[in-house]
């Protein structure tokens, strides 16, 4: 594993962890999907998880998120074991996240402004033309302005992406989630949302965390990377750390080399079962 | 051996199945008769635009369907009423059939034909497109958000139903009446009514109630249950048609026999 502390770019960033992952451990069906992971992800940076599919990268952000349950391990947020908290205290930390769906997932049956207002409406007691202000500058900020009484159905993929966003900041969270934010985007939309990314993270020096497979994005916006490999984590360092790694997986990965094909019907099927995608990562790829 | 596991894990399904919706419920009943007095909201606005879709917007193929169960209860009652010479009695028949029975099955089968199917659907694909998750990432809980309106709509909107279905067979049963068996439409009416006692009609509406209950529960724990693409949405709302039907079936049987057993009559 690379060292992480003599980055100096990122000396102007807290040294304080935001997210402590220790030894987790997720099992989805019986079968382990991740085996012991441990990092940190320091505040105010952007950490980009890589991984191939079947990784594992997903359930770990969903992991992160409390969408699933870890088996054992433990995932520090805000002072609290998120992987054994009651269910009032995850909601509280979760009004401190924010989280961008590889699709979206704006409710169709509501506007735009109504998706991005529908946390504040949830959680504050603002009265509803200061919730209107706000979602005005949300929009704004990903690039839509006036775009409030559209219905997620009339917006493009980069648009609705961009909408999923505002929403994801409505609460001004302290952390951000990407799931693959450029998946199923062409490369030009795509790179829009990359910019959108980097102007988040220079105007609001949040936490950022992206899963992605992408390595154009990835290079452009992390501060630092995390190779996921069949549920370990095989290498962590800063993008130049990365890019000069002589691991084997890291320059697999990094250099585009398709695994060795395989010639015995047996061994085809082991590497099947060992890097089988899970369910929401087959619907992603639909 | 083989025939006995297979049954035993039947078994065990349908009675795992059976604890599951009685969780749902069970919370969708918290969310909507006590959570308010906790200072957790009750979305009283989404109830009610559910209510219009699960009640109102029911009343035009009701009203056919059951005038046409009313007429059909009628026309078959007599078939054996008249060879006692009581066709006068078609009235009571048709009235205590639809008050204590068909009044309130009819209107929960073309309700779980509705709306039922509509609840798994919608949910379904909210989960398929990660929308259920992203409710969870928002701290929003999704029985609270979801399930609850459509459970207050139904409970409230499926005793309505089942009595707006009640005296629309019993108006289907004039038309037998007047034309066939010498009542003239008032006096039809006002014989049915008289064959009538309040527990026919509130063991009718205590039914529907469960009635509600049951297709919400299963409607929207299909909804809930659905994993992987679009084709699975369209097997949760077959799913959730289905096994509605038969839990309302079973629902009824199980109040019937109650009401047996305890009413005495």
């Amino acid at each position: 594993m690379v060292n992480v502390a003599q980055d100096h770019d990122r000396r102007a960033k807290s040294n304080e962890p935001m997210i402590s992952i220790r030894d987790l451990r997720v099992a989805y069906s019986g079968r382990e999907i991740l085996h012991g992971i441990t990092f940190d992800v320091m505040k105010g940076e952007t950490l980009v998880i890589l991984g191939g599919s079947g990784s594992g990268k997903s359930t770990l952000l969903r992991t992160l998120v409390g969408l699933e349950k870890p088996t054992s391990g433990e995932v520090w947020m805000a002072g609290k074991n998120f992987a054994q908290i009651s269910d009032a205290e995850r909601d509280e930390i979760r009004k401190r996240i924010g989280m961008s769906f590889q699709g979206g997932a704006l409710f169709g049956s509501m506007s735009v402004g109504e998706n991005v207002s529908l946390p504040l409406r949830e959680h504050t007691q603002l009265e509803d033309s200061t919730i209107e202000i706000m979602v005005r500058l949300k929009l704004d900020q990903v690039g839509l302005s006036g775009f409030e009484q559209f219905m997620p159905s009339q917006l493009s993929g980069g648009m609705k992406k961009r909408a999923a966003v505002a929403r994801a900041l409505a609460m001004d969270p302290e952390i951000l989630f990407f799931d693959e934010p450029s998946a199923g985007l062409d490369p030009i939309i795509a790179a829009g949302i990359d910019q959108l990314i980097l102007e988040l993270k220079k105007a609001f020096h949040m936490t950022i965390i992206v899963v992605t497979h992408e390595l154009a994005s990835a290079f452009l916006i992390a501060d630092r990377m995390v190779l996921i490999n069949k549920g370990d984590v095989v290498a962590m360092g800063t993008v130049k750390e990365m890019q000069n790694s002589t691991h084997p997986k890291v320059r697999q990965f990094l250099d585009r080399i398709p695994e060795p094909a395989v010639a015995q019907e047996l061994d085809y099927l082991q590497m099947l079962t060992e890097a089988q995608p899970r369910p929401s990562d087959a619907r992603g790829k639909r | 051996m083989a025939i006995v596991r297979q049954i035993g894990a039947g078994v065990i399904d349908g009675l795992s199945y059976l604890g599951a919706l009685a969780i749902l419920g069970g919370r969708a009943g918290y969310f909507t008769f006590i959570g308010p007095f906790q200072g957790k909201r009750l979305r009283i606005g989404r109830a009610m635009a559910q209510a219009m879709e699960v009640g109102v917007r029911a009343l035009p193929i009701l009203s056919l369907i059951t005038f046409f169960i009313g007429l059909i209860l009628a026309l078959q009652s007599a078939y054996e009423l008249k060879r006692f010479g009581a066709l006068n009695f078609v009235a009571n028949a048709v009235a205590i059939s639809m008050t204590r029975e068909l009044g309130p099955l009819i209107t929960a089968i073309i309700v779980i034909g509705r709306s039922g199917s509509a609840f798994a659907a919608e949910i379904g694909t909210m989960k398929v497109t990660e929308e259920i998750d992203a409710l969870e990432t928002m701290a929003i809980n999704p029985v609270q958000f979801l399930v609850t309106p459509k459970f207050l709509a139904m409970i409230l909107m499926l005793p309505c139903l089942t009595i707006w279905a009640n005296s629309m067979g019993m108006i289907g049963g004039s038309v037998f009446g007047v034309l066939q068996a010498d009542f003239t439409f008032v006096r039809y009416i006002r014989a049915s009514l008289d064959a009538l006692f309040l527990r026919d009609v509130v063991t009718g509406l205590i039914k529907s109630v469960m009635f509600g209950m049951t297709i919400t529960a299963v409607g929207c724990l299909e909804g809930l249950r659905t994993d992987g693409g679009a084709e699975q949405v369209g097997r949760s709302t077959t799913r959730a048609v289905v096994i509605s039907i038969f839990m309302v079936i079973l629902v009824d049987l199980v109040f019937t026999m109650l009401f047996f057993f305890l009413g005495g009559k």
